[in-house]
């Protein structure tokens, strides 16, 4: 089985957040760049179905090269290879696009991608590639099992779950539950020094154009102070009166 | 021109949220002077025209043999031909679990751009700009397109539903919109008698405070006074004290209701993450350090065995005498 594992390169989640260049731009300034968390769950995934039923695992990101210690350290976890597209992930529809290419030309069985990247919250990597190559799509996948060309996922819907059955090639959206947060892969010494010698290949991105632009940033308001309160009477009016909540 | 909604619905009813995504429509329709069009995609049992109130003028329900269980790429492809049909160049979909998948294979299928996680309406129609949040709410951004097609993608709860008043006609529409031959539906498994927490309006919520998992009765009855929704901290759906699905925060779900009650929650920040949206947020904890407090409205600082059947009560008697 061929699979393809797109990761997008965040900021950590712990990152304070800043803009710069008149509030146009994300300040980078001091950011720690990890995987994205989503999608060390589909990572270890990947690897997992490689380990039982043979196969390929390759990362993807589209990104310029300062992205490439991310790539490396999904082969350190285990990936075989990656391809990092040479271009800045302008918006979704441009990276979904450049993924669609890379899947035409090498013909994956499963890609899988993050139910959506922690920087900008979009959620629409995913579906769009599928739709580009009309594969069926499954977020945010919880499970999946494999069994010769179909594959059953179990993805969450508003107060539960859905189990549909997939005729392979597929993409998903995934999340926790597809791994356990446990049994998640980190890199170990040996992993470390294989994934040096792991073919990491740049290639050029295809012309597509973004659909749509950050303009401004601007950070949410602070919070004024919290006001405390000591009794239960005192919380239900003000909740009441005031915060018109109830 | 005409404003595309999606009228979500469950077993046969509307969303609440879709009352919400349709009031949304209608602030982008009298924008630009056109009309909201509701698309509910299957059977549906409420009334159609009851839409009309949120702003809706023509509710479409599209019929076929291809709308059973629930398929993004067959529903996104019938709201695209409802579209096509009507010249639109708007959609609205709410950021529930279905339109989330939805969105994304109709930005394809209708070669609209799209914009997710909207918290405000546009500011702005040429270029289209509205504001959306991102970096888990630690960041607003102005999202701009100058696509002749745009879908906009809306936050559950961040905007509110409004009542524009009017009548809304409802009519079908027979889709030529083929089933999805590589994907079948096996099961749905949803909660029954529960609202659905990215639909709650009111969340009860709670931590390993609350020390064991037979003392979130007291958190129970609080939610049924509220008629809230309830949830947890990751630690508590990791340990097994509560399912998974009510798991909040950055590795679980994210909700924005418009009351959070948190309850012997520390407040750490991927838990912030996942609620930080929320309107109001009541924090009681026992540590006035909790770092909680700094992301709340109102803080009670005591024991939650103490105070929470205490506001259970107090609720009782306040709603008695509403
Ligand atoms: C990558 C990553 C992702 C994560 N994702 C999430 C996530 O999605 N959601 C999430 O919630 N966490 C997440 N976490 C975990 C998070 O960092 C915290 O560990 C977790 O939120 C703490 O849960 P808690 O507040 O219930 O427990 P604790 O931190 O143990 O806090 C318990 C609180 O209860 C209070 N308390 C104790 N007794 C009482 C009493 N009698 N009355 C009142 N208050 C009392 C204490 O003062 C304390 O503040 C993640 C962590 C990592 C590293
Ligand atoms: N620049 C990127 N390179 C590779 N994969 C990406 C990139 N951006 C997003 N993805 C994938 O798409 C998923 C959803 O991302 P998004 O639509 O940006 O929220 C992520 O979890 C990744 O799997």
């Amino acid at each position: 089985m061929k699979i393809l594992v797109c990761i997008s390169h965040v900021p950590d989640t712990t990152s304070k957040i800043n803009f710069t260049n008149d509030n146009t731009e994300f300040d980078t300034n001091g950011v720690q760049f990890i995987i994205n968390p989503y999608d060390e769950f589909g990572l270890t995934k990947a690897i997992q179905l490689k380990e039982a039923q043979g196969g390929t695992v390759t990362v993807l990101n589209v990104g310029d090269n300062t992205t490439e210690p991310t790539l490396r350290k999904a082969l350190a976890i285990g990936a075989d290879d990656a391809i990092r597209v040479d271009a800045k992930p302008s918006d979704a529809y441009f990276v979904a696009e450049q993924i669609a290419t890379v899947v035409k030309e090498n013909e994956y069985d499963l890609i899988i991608c993050g139910q959506e990247s922690i920087d900008y919250n979009g959620g629409q990597v995913g579906g769009m590639v599928a739709a580009m190559l009309d594969l069926p799509y499954a977020s945010p996948c919880v499970g999946m099992d494999i069994d010769g060309s179909t594959a059953t996922v179990l993805r969450e819907i508003d107060g539960g779950k859905e189990k549909s059955k997939m005729q392979l090639p597929i993409v998903i959206g995934g999340k926790k539950g597809l791994v356990e947060e446990k049994d998640l892969r980190i890199p170990n010494m040996r992993g470390i020094m294989t994934a040096r010698t792991k073919p990491l290949a740049a290639r050029e991105a295809t012309g597509a154009e973004a659909r749509t632009s950050a303009v401004k940033f601007e950070k949410p308001a602070p919070k004024a102070d919290v006001k405390l309160v000591d009794n239960v009477d005192d919380l239900v009016n003000l909740l009441h009166n005031e915060a018109k909540a109830i | 021109m005409a404003v595309i909604v999606f009228a979500e619905s469950w077993e046969g009813k509307f969303k609440k949220i879709t009352h919400e995504a349709v009031s949304y429509a209608k602030d982008v329709a009298n924008a630009e002077g056109t009309d909201v069009i509701a698309v509910t995609v299957g059977s549906i049992d409420d009334d159609a025209s009851s839409l009309g109130k949120f702003g809706a003028t023509e509710v479409i329900n599209v019929t076929g043999d291809a709308f059973g269980a629930f398929n993004a790429s067959v529903w996104a492809a019938a709201l695209n031909e409802v579209a096509e049909a009507k010249g639109a160049k708007h959609f609205v979909i709410s950021g529930t679990n279905n339109g989330k998948m939805i969105a994304p294979m109709l930005s394809v299928k209708a070669n609209a751009a799209y914009i997710s996680n909207a918290i405000e309406v546009p500011s702005n129609f040429s270029p289209f700009t509205v504001r959306r949040s991102a970096f888990s709410n630690k960041g607003l951004v102005d999202y701009q397109t100058t696509a002749e097609k745009v879908i906009v993608g809306i936050v559950p709860n961040a905007i509110g539903v409004k009542e524009h008043g009017g009548d809304a006609s409802a009519s079908s529409h027979a889709s030529s919109v083929a089933a999805d031959s590589k994907s079948e539906v096996l099961d749905v498994d949803r909660v029954k008698g529960k609202i659905p927490l990215p639909e709650a309006d009111l969340v009860v919520s709670a931590g390993r405070g609350m020390k064991a998992p037979e003392n979130w009765n007291m958190i129970e009855e609080l939610a049924d006074v509220l008629g809230a929704g309830t949830a947890c901290s990751k630690p508590v759906s990791d340990i097994g004290w509560r399912p998974h699905s009510e798991h909040v925060g950055q590795t679980g779900i994210q909700i924005n209701p418009s009351l959070y009650i948190a309850i012997g929650i520390s407040g750490a920040i991927q838990h912030l993450a996942g609620v930080s949206g929320s309107k109001t947020i009541v924090v009681i904890n026992n540590d006035p350090e909790a770092p909680f407090f700094k992301a709340a409205d109102y803080g009670i600082v005591g024991d939650a065995f103490e105070v929470v059947p205490q506001l259970t009560e107090a609720l009782k008697s306040f709603k008695a005498n509403q």
